[in-house]
């Protein structure tokens, strides 16, 4: 049974609090799915309401074609992975796992069968009879989505399930989870404000800010050809000036900055007159002139070495903060020297003016 | 004029006490990490110590020391005390059980059977008391919100503060043969003659059931309210209906709370007097109206004081039982 799940028109208020605004999309059966976000941003509240635990306000959730609405989390093919486990402290690792299956009817020994295929499947099979406590934390995540697999879900709901583990356990689970996935074949449904899980393990991502989704695509895309500004500043680094369009040719648009004209792809068919913002990736600056570009005039105010790459720190005219990302094989700039920046305007973004993320040098 | 006076020393020990707290908090700050002696000086420490270590002794230890002593020995006229009858006997207790010696029955039929039915009772009263609280208490540390949750805790305290016999009589003038109920009933129809609630001791038990209501809900609700409330949702979102949740989830949780609860609603039931006083039915007496009776109408303390050991004895042993069973510890339930 194909198990798509599909957001119509879902808008979900708290009295006069609308936490998420008209959310649509499908997400297809077997895709690992995120929805990536600053906190408060609604997707918490999209994954409950996905689940069963709140039912929208207007519109409707289907899962394989079914809508969903008066089903409870308990008669839904869904299963949650909650931000802090919430495993049974009180029983042990195999009955935790087997807990789904008890509730279902299932006999002991079959139930047994069961709890240790899943413990192997997560590289456990000797610590069945470990009380939860006993296990490390990364120990804990598995069991955590071995206890959601028992019940055989038709889609796996995970609730920022590592926010809690440290920076190596992370990326160690990120492999872990896709491997999982992979194996299983179901719908994950990913919830996180950690851009870096969101683009390495995801297919697809949807962006949401103050309750609106703001693009869906899949990694590339959401990278390369961010829709909004939100997108564009809340994925990855981005360098941001903000100004007025002077100026529409083609594909092309340039607008008027504190540092300048500049000129970038136009893909949102900005107009003549309006406020936008021009996004360069750090990467995609460079010391070097060629034709087709933007430049900028800038000092550097400190540089940060980090191994592989290099950060350098620039200011501009009007106290415009940017950054160059740089790599190994590039000549440094010394601190306080005057440099000219160049970006290709293939490489310049302009998009209308919108909500930055926070801690993005916007404003 | 000391009779005046003396009710102030307490109230002035008091001021002393604080004052010195107050003192000693701006001097030294925070004082948690120092220890007992360090903290308050030699003296002071000694006092404390001695203090409290003669407080238990002489109103707790010894009175009832004194009573385990009373229970080993005969009932004597003053002029033959300290004298050859005057010896260790466990006769008070073999009375309990076997009666007056050369007894046709060959048993204490009467004590027995009121000491039985007090006990099981008590498990009955325990467990309709925890049916009632256990809802109560989820309520209150899971779904109330806050305004909710404080008019609840107001709405089971303030009944409280009525004195328990009162408390008592108003039971008795609900479920008397024209009380409300009675009333209610025969308005309704559903009854002919009214019911005779004060016989068949179910006011007794009502009246019981309420009186350690608290001692039962705010364990509980200890219990319950330390739980992650994910928990509650993950077992929901495995796809368990209500009661599994409860009956394995929440339950087995707060089973230290339960267990406090239980242990204490069993205990003080058992042990009450002023509710069967006034509630029990005629013919029905609870132990504690027989050891009463010993003490204030047969003026056989020694007698007494071996039938209230014996329900003491008795009600330990089971609440040990009890939590053996349940696999709870003492420690748990301190916690």
């Amino acid at each position: 049974m194909s198990a798509d799940v599909e957001l119509d028109h879902v808008t979900i208020a708290f009295g006069n609090f609308i936490a998420v605004n008209d959310a649509s999309l499908k997400i297809n059966n077997g895709e690992f799915f995120s929805f990536l976000g600053p906190s408060g941003c609604g997707k918490t509240t999209i994954l409950r309401t996905v689940s069963g635990f709140l039912e929208p306000t207007k519109g409707a959730v289907r899962i394989g074609g079914r809508d969903m609405s008066g089903i409870g989390p308990n008669k839904r093919p869904t299963a949650l992975i909650f931000q802090n486990l919430a495993l049974f402290p009180l029983m042990t690792v195999a009955e935790n796992i087997a807990y789904g299956l008890r509730v279902r009817g299932m006999g002991r020994t079959e139930r047994r069968r069961k709890a240790e295929h899943l413990l192997n499947m997560i590289a456990l099979s000797d610590q069945g009879g470990k009380m939860v406590a006993e296990l490390s934390g990364g120990q804990k995540q598995r069991v955590a989505i071995a206890r959601a697999l028992a019940v055989e879900p038709q889609v796996l709901l995970l609730d920022e399930p590592l926010s809690a583990l440290d920076l190596k356990l992370r990326q160690h689970m990120r492999n872990e989870l896709r491997a999982i996935q992979q194996r299983v074949g179901i719908t994950f449904i990913y919830i996180t404000h950690d851009q870096g899980e969101a683009l390495t393990m995801s297919d697809r991502i949807a962006v949401m800010n103050e309750g609106v989704i703001q693009q869906v695509g899949d990694a590339k895309s959401i990278y390369d050809r961010p829709a909004t500004s939100f997108v564009a500043s809340f994925v990855g680094e981005n360098n941001s000036l903000i100004g007025k369009v002077v100026q529409v040719d083609g594909a092309y648009a340039q607008i008027k900055t504190q540092m300048g004209n500049v000129t970038g792809r136009n893909l949102q068919d900005i107009r003549i007159g309006e406020s936008a913002v021009a996004f360069i990736r750090p990467e995609k600056l460079t010391q070097h002139a060629a034709a087709n570009q933007n430049r900028l005039q800038t000092t550097v105010k400190s540089i940060a070495f980090e191994g592989n790459l290099s950060h350098v720190y620039l200011v501009g005219p009007g106290h415009r903060h940017l950054t160059m990302t740089v790599g190994r094989e590039t000549p440094l700039p010394e601190a306080g020297a005057d440099i000219g920046l160049h970006a290709a305007i293939d490489d310049t973004l302009i998009l209308p003016m919108g909500k930055l993320a926070s801690g993005e040098t916007g404003q | 004029m000391s009779r005046f006076l003396l009710p102030l020393i307490p109230v002035a020990v008091a001021l002393i006490f604080w004052g010195m707290a107050a003192a000693e908090r701006r001097a030294v700050g925070n004082v948690a990490h120092l220890g007992f002696f360090r903290r308050n000086g030699a003296a002071l420490s000694v006092y404390l110590l001695g203090a409290v270590g003669l407080w238990i002794l002489l109103l707790i230890v010894l009175p009832q020391l004194y009573m385990v002593e009373f229970s080993f020995r005969p009932r004597l006229p003053p002029s033959e005390m300290g004298g050859p009858k005057d010896a260790y006997t466990l006769a008070n207790y073999s009375y309990l059980i076997f009666g007056r010696p050369g007894d046709p029955e060959g048993y204490n039929k009467l004590h027995l059977g009121i000491f039985l039915r007090t006990i099981v009772a008590s498990i009955f009263v325990t467990m309709l008391n925890f049916a009632i609280c256990y809802p109560i208490a989820f309520f209150m540390a899971k779904v109330a919100k806050g305004g909710q949750m404080r008019l609840m805790v107001l709405a089971l305290i303030v009944p409280f503060w009525v004195n328990e016999i009162l408390r008592a009589f108003a039971f008795r003038i609900l479920f008397s043969s024209s009380g409300v109920f009675n009333t209610l009933l025969l308005a309704s129809g559903l009854v002919d003659a009214p019911v005779d609630f004060l016989r068949s001791d179910i006011a007794l038990y009502a009246g019981l059931s309420y009186a350690y209501l608290l001692l039962m809900i705010f364990p509980l609700y200890n219990a319950i309210e330390a739980m992650d409330s994910n928990q509650i949702e993950a077992a929901r979102d495995l796809g368990a209906p209500w009661w599994h949740i409860h009956l394995f989830v929440v339950m087995p949780y707060a089973k230290p709370g339960i267990a406090a609860g239980c242990t204490m609603v069993f205990m003080l039931t058992a042990g009450a007097l002023a509710a069967p006083q006034v509630l029990g039915g005629p013919s029905s007496l609870w132990f504690t109206q027989v050891v009463y009776n010993w003490f204030y109408q047969a003026f056989n303390w020694n007698l007494g004081a071996a039938y209230a050991f014996a329900l003491l004895i008795a009600c330990i042993i089971f609440v040990m039982v009890v939590l053996r069973l349940f696999k709870v510890s003492l420690g748990e339930i301190a916690r």
